[in-house]
């Protein structure tokens, strides 16, 4: 590698690290300061709730504890400050510590998310190639296929599969068991909707490629169709889906709140329902936080794999 | 062309927009919309007429409570089934377009309303220093919001609101606004430097009208688009969020609703699953496929 590329990838690294800074404090305000313009007492809510009638000396109590009767900006400040450290602080609900709750829940989440994404690539790519080499019956059906899977709701995939693989076939767990079978109806149920976007679109931008005269003179060379299909086509129709696997990353993160859910399966998307629930506002923001980081991470290695396959992108 | 990453249901009408055609007066060859157009407008217009007037198609109480009848499959009485209280599935389906489609709806135009605006402040800017610094920070906003994507924007905004069909609605509303603002975003400044603007310009033309005859009908053109889009994916978080429990509350007939009910019973009762989960995936479906044929008709090329 010659330096000046060592250069511009040490700037790129730069720009994304504060980036991803950025991102982490402007969630961090965002929060802090939608938690001040909503009513309701931040104390009364540490204590369980407006339901909870707490005594004034309680409240009281909680405001100093907490730092509530202080001035916003030092409060906001200290938060700041505190999650410089790497503290996010104690659960409203769970009374335990954000941090070592969501490393707990982290890995679960994480995992869940990126095989659904390999599994949805694999899903797209086979629809798309069976639909390229295959007619116009097979493009039309898998099409069609492609935009009732992105239309199906998590939670309504998850019930059909556990109706049929559960209940009727008996195959596999309806809940997760922490076995591989238990991992099963989790993924594919978020896989399949994905897999519906990543395919429209990879399908799109391959029949584009097919279309063009490298293409064509690929064929002139006597390759195969299915030659064509990997050696050359793929490289090309795979980019616009790598430019959507931040997106896509995204969605599967949004997909776990329901499926972590529906399976009783332990995990970050399951953590934020339960604290949206009980409005336990560091766990949210905790959450909040976490899945943003993962997020931006995700981009970046999405931008790295997009440099790797186009080498047109690496000029800039 | 720019492939514009945000909202892949957009991905044909972005590219239908960064394409010369659509702008400059004359219209694109209007093609024909094909059958699978004709059945999604069709499904579309089912449901509508279901929100509207439902009685015409299930005259039945939606809430009127028969404990004899309580979990009888599908008959021709009930041709749903019926759920554990007895209340027919087909007239609570029926009667839950109305509550189903409207949050789609008003979501939609949160969505879509929030991301103009966003997007032509981001897109006006950049001349002078001002202006510049208004892209940008909508840019950065925009970045921010994308980090929470979906389902976990909406879940903050309740987490702060409360639960319920409105802050729902709400909270759907804003997390579809990212995506729209940044085509729109990207929209204006390609129109912004399309020669029909520089011409406009030169025979000066008051800024104001640039932006209010040429700038803003042509960079807007594809919001219908995404919005029809963009329709489906409110429908299916809204109902999302209510089985989550944090939507409309269950006695209500409205499909997350009768999902979230559907949940407790589904080893013996699976009608009461399939067939709102069927409602939504319909509705969500037809307006996919109308978006993309009403994209390919702008485009105005075939595929």
């Amino acid at each position: 590698m010659r330096p000046r590329h060592g250069r511009r990838a040490g700037r790129w690294l730069v720009g994304r690290l504060l980036g991803a800074v950025f991102v982490l404090w402007a969630v961090a305000t965002l929060i802090f300061f939608a938690i001040r313009l909503v009513p309701g007492d931040p104390a009364e809510a540490i204590l369980g709730g407006p339901g909870s009638q707490a005594s004034a000396e309680a409240l009281d109590t909680v405001r100093r504890q907490y730092g509530l009767d202080q001035p916003l900006l030092v409060q906001y400040l200290a938060q700041l400050a505190r999650l410089a450290t790497g503290d996010l602080g104690t659960s409203y609900s769970l009374r335990t510590d954000v941090g070592r709750l969501l490393l707990d829940q982290l890995p679960g989440t994480i995992g869940l998310a990126l095989l659904a994404l390999v599994v949805a690539w694999a899903l797209a790519i086979v629809t798309a190639w069976w639909a390229t080499l295959s007619g116009r019956v097979a493009s039309a059906v898998s099409s069609g296929l492609e935009v009732v899977a992105s239309a199906v709701p998590h939670f309504w995939l998850a019930s059909l599969l556990i109706l049929v693989f559960s209940t009727e076939l008996g195959l596999l767990p309806p809940v997760s068991t922490g076995t591989p079978a238990g991992l099963v109806l989790p993924v594919v149920t978020l896989a399949i909707p994905v897999a519906g976007f990543l395919g429209q679109v990879t399908r799109d931008s391959l029949l584009d490629a097919a279309a063009t005269p490298f293409a064509l003179s690929a064929r002139a060379r006597g390759e195969s169709p299915s030659g064509l299909f990997t050696r050359h086509l793929l490289r090309h129709a795979a980019l616009p889906g790598l430019a959507l696997s931040g997106w896509a990353f995204g969605s599967l993160l949004s997909g776990a709140v329901v499926v972590e859910s529906v399976f009783a399966r332990p995990g970050l998307g399951r953590t934020l329902l339960g604290a949206v629930t009980l409005r336990d506002i560091p766990l949210v923001t905790g959450v909040a936080l976490v899945s943003a980081l993962a997020y931006v991470l995700v981009v970046a290695l999405g931008d790295l794999s997009e440099r790797a396959v186009d080498p047109r992108g690496r000029a800039t | 062309m720019t492939v514009l990453p945000d909202l892949p249901r957009g991905t044909e009408s972005a590219r239908a927009s960064s394409g010369r055609r659509t702008s400059l007066g004359h219209r694109a060859r209007r093609l024909p919309l094909g059958p699978a157009e004709w059945v999604a407008a069709a499904a579309l217009l089912l449901v509508v007429v279901m929100a509207v007037a439902p009685r015409l198609l299930a005259p039945g109480d939606p809430l009127a409570v028969s404990p004899v009848d309580a979990f009888s499959g599908p008959s021709f009485a009930h041709p749903f089934g019926t759920d554990e209280s007895g209340r027919g599935v087909w007239t609570r389906v029926v009667h839950g377009a109305g509550a189903s489609l409207t949050i789609g709806l008003v979501a939609t135009l949160i969505g879509t309303g929030l991301g103009v605006a966003l997007g032509v402040l981001a897109g006006l800017g950049g001349r002078g220093l001002a202006g510049r610094a208004t892209d940008v920070g909508v840019s950065r906003l925009l970045e921010v919001l994308f980090a929470l994507p979906g389902l976990l924007l909406a879940l903050v905004v309740i987490a702060f609101t409360g639960p319920g069909a409105v802050p729902a609605t709400i909270a759907v509303g804003l997390a579809t606004a990212p995506g729209y603002a940044r085509i729109v975003r990207s929209q204006v400044a390609a129109v912004r430097r399309s020669a029909m603007v520089e011409a406009a310009t030169v025979l000066g033309r008051h800024p104001a009208v640039v932006l209010w005859r040429h700038v803003l009908p042509n960079a807007l053109a594809p919001v219908v688009v995404l919005a029809t889009l963009g329709l489906g994916q409110a429908v299916v978080w809204a109902s999302s969020l209510s089985y989550l429990g944090l939507g409309s509350p269950p006695p209500a007939p409205e499909w997350g609703a009768m999902l979230s009910a559907g949940r407790t019973y589904l080893a013996v009762a699976w009608w009461m699953t399939v067939f709102p989960g069927l409602a939504v995936v319909v509705t969500a479906a037809s307006a996919t496929v109308l978006g993309r044929g009403l994209a390919r008709r702008g485009r105005g090329g075939t595929r």
